[in-house]
């Protein structure tokens, strides 16, 4: 097994390759400007890191999301062609679920990320491995005084950058595909030993909020009335 | 010939998700998926709507058009893409598709320039084009008169829109009176059963003191929506078919006569015209008429390579790969308004300036990739 997971859906753009017991390589970038430009130089440095190529790779890992669209989807898009080119399954996965897993944390606790326009993506965990919500995207100030999320750790970005609505707003910070890559390697891992947890998402974006559009406004009338 | 190079374009600039596949000049695949039918209930191309239609398409459009050409993927000798002018969010999705598509299959990219693409596309229809090639671009998104005397290295702009896109006043005129979108289609069919010369539309930039080869469809759009607004005011009926038929000339009129005279300024013996609106019937036939007047030899493409497609990203990265210009780098931007004299985007080793990294960077990534796969 070898699985090439990618991240884009934060500011972080992400990559790591597992080889189904650990990481062989891993490298993250934060810049939330430059995803399209980052990503396949990445790529090409962790499998150069790992002395491997692309076509040793048997599943590719991508985080759908919840994340800012023009990002996402460069992740998204090159995770598909990947896929298609080399003729193995593109798994996704809630990026959400990567910090989860990062965490590393044992009881209750929510992951919030940046959602921009003042607004968070974020979803309730039993512990790093269990995800108990869809994830969502709402404004901090309208969550602070939930009954799941008042007193609970609270992981990623999104909550660092709102500690009066998470005072218990704890690292990592970011999204790391090596976190991505070995949550998926378990899933696959029980999976073909015939346990729960094969689950994936398909390899489509959670946008979680309609695309802005606004329907022109009747045809505006030129000439002075 | 089994020797010219076999390329798969990838355009994504607006919205349509094109995938064409090319050997040298001749068309193997043209796939297209629009998300036209998405945007028609705004009444424009919305830039968030089409990029999420482009990812959902991309794959499969690839795809279908390796299935449509019965080539192997493997045999490719570069993947080309549409690096822009164009909306950013919908270049990143096809130039992020190409480049792993590219790195995966060990090919070189070509990130090349959609006003060049639509211009090379004829050259599937009608064969290598003439050096220098005089081009008139008309779209939604683009009004352009274009000397191309090698078109990839070396596109000059002559002139262009001042204000509004041709197709974009096409759009609007057919807003005015209740067509829908787009509008191009619809005012050329009814414009069939009308009188040009029904209304006197002012045709602009005409003057002799205007830029010869610069182009302004803004008043136009304004007289015309006047015109019709008097109608209803006074309660009478608008002439739909006299309006259409009298507007669309207005337009032709002047892109037809520019362009030719363009072509007689620069010593051009020939006229290529791209784009959406170059499907436009009334614009075919008077630059037949004025071109053969002028002794000009005019090459328009099929409707349907006039629109953008992926074919002519593939046929611009075919010359690429035959004339032996660099690859890009897997680093190539996604650039809304790369500009027309950028035929295509070099990797940065072979740009005329030292360029942002050294040349080591990009040697070392393309050895890297060389043997990356199947090789
Ligand atoms: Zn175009």
């Amino acid at each position: 097994m070898l699985l090439l997971a990618v991240d884009t859906a934060t500011p972080a753009v992400t990559v790591a390759l597992h080889d189904g017991s650990s990481v062989l390589a891993a490298e993250s970038q934060v810049d939330a400007r430059r995803h399209g430009e980052l990503l396949l130089p990445a790529v090409d440095r962790v499998l150069a890191g790992a002395g491997l190529k692309l076509d040793a790779v048997t599943d590719v890992v991508v985080g759908v999301g919840p994340g800012p669209y023009t990002g996402l989807r460069v992740g998204l898009v090159t995770a598909l062609t990947f896929g298609s080119a080399l003729g193995v399954p593109v798994h996704g996965l809630c990026t959400l679920d990567g910090l989860a897993h990062a965490s590393g944390l044992e009881g209750p606790f929510v992951v919030v990320t940046d959602a921009r326009r003042k607004e968070v993506y974020w979803a309730r965990y039993a512990d790093a491995r269990t995800r108990l919500t869809e994830p969502a995207v709402d404004r901090p100030a309208d969550i602070a005084g939930h009954e799941h999320v008042v007193g609970v750790p609270a992981v990623g970005a999104g909550a660092l950058l709102h500690p009066e609505v998470f005072p218990d707003a704890r690292g990592p910070e970011h999204q790391s595909a090596a976190a991505l890559a070995s949550l998926a390697a378990e899933r696959l891992a029980a999976a073909a030993s015939g346990g729960p947890g094969g689950d994936f998402l398909p390899a489509l974006p959670l946008y979680l909020r309609r695309p802005d559009a606004q329907v022109p406004k009747n045809y505006k009338v030129v000439t002075p009335k | 010939m089994a020797d010219e190079p076999l390329v798969l374009g990838i355009e994504t600039s607006c919205d349509e998700t094109g995938v064409g596949i090319v050997r040298g000049t001749t068309l193997l695949a043209d796939a297209v998926a629009s998300s036209v039918d998405e945007h028609a209930r705004f009444g424009g191309v919305v830039p968030e709507v089409a990029s999420r239609a482009h990812l959902e398409a991309m794959v499969p459009t690839i795809e279908r058009a390796l299935k449509e050409a019965g080539v192997s993927a493997r045999d490719l000798d570069g993947i080309a893409v549409t690096a822009g002018p164009g909306l950013a969010g919908a270049l990143l999705v096809g130039v992020s598709a190409a480049k792993s598509y590219a790195y995966a299959l060990g090919k070189p990219l070509y990130g090349v320039n959609h006003l060049a693409s639509h211009i090379c596309v004829d050259q599937l229809e009608h064969g290598p084009l003439p050096e220098p090639t005089m081009a008139l671009l008309v779209s939604g998104g683009h009004s352009s008169l274009l000397l191309a005397p090698d078109i990839t290295s070396d596109v000059r702009p002559l002139g262009a829109t001042i204000d509004d896109a041709a197709g974009e006043a096409f759009d609007k005129i057919a807003r005015v009176l209740h067509l829908g979108f787009p509008g191009g289609p619809v005012i050329d069919r009814l414009a069939r059963e009308g009188d040009p010369a029904a209304i006197a539309f002012p045709r602009g930039l005409t003057g002799p003191r205007d830029a010869a080869y610069d182009f302004s469809f803004s008043g136009l759009k304004t007289s015309v929506a006047r015109w019709i607004e008097a109608k209803r005011n006074a309660g009478e009926e608008v002439p739909v078919r006299d309006v259409a038929a009298s507007f669309q000339e207005a337009v032709v009129d002047v892109l037809t006569r520019k362009a030719v005279r363009a072509c007689r300024d620069e010593g051009v013996d020939h006229l290529m015209i791209g784009g959406g609106v170059a499907a436009n019937s009334r614009l075919r036939a008077l630059a037949a008429e004025r071109c053969e007047r002028a002794g000009i030899r005019l090459r328009v493409p099929r409707p349907g390579l006039c629109t953008d497609n992926g074919a002519m990203v593939a046929a611009l990265g075919a010359e690429m790969v035959a004339r032996g210009r660099p690859a890009s780098d897997w680093d190539l931007s996604a650039d809304s308004s790369l500009p027309v004299t950028d035929p295509h985007v070099p990797g940065a080793a072979h740009g005329t300036d030292t360029g942002r990294h050294g040349g080591d960077h990009h040697d070392h990534l393309h050895e890297l990739s060389k043997d990356n796969l199947y090789t």
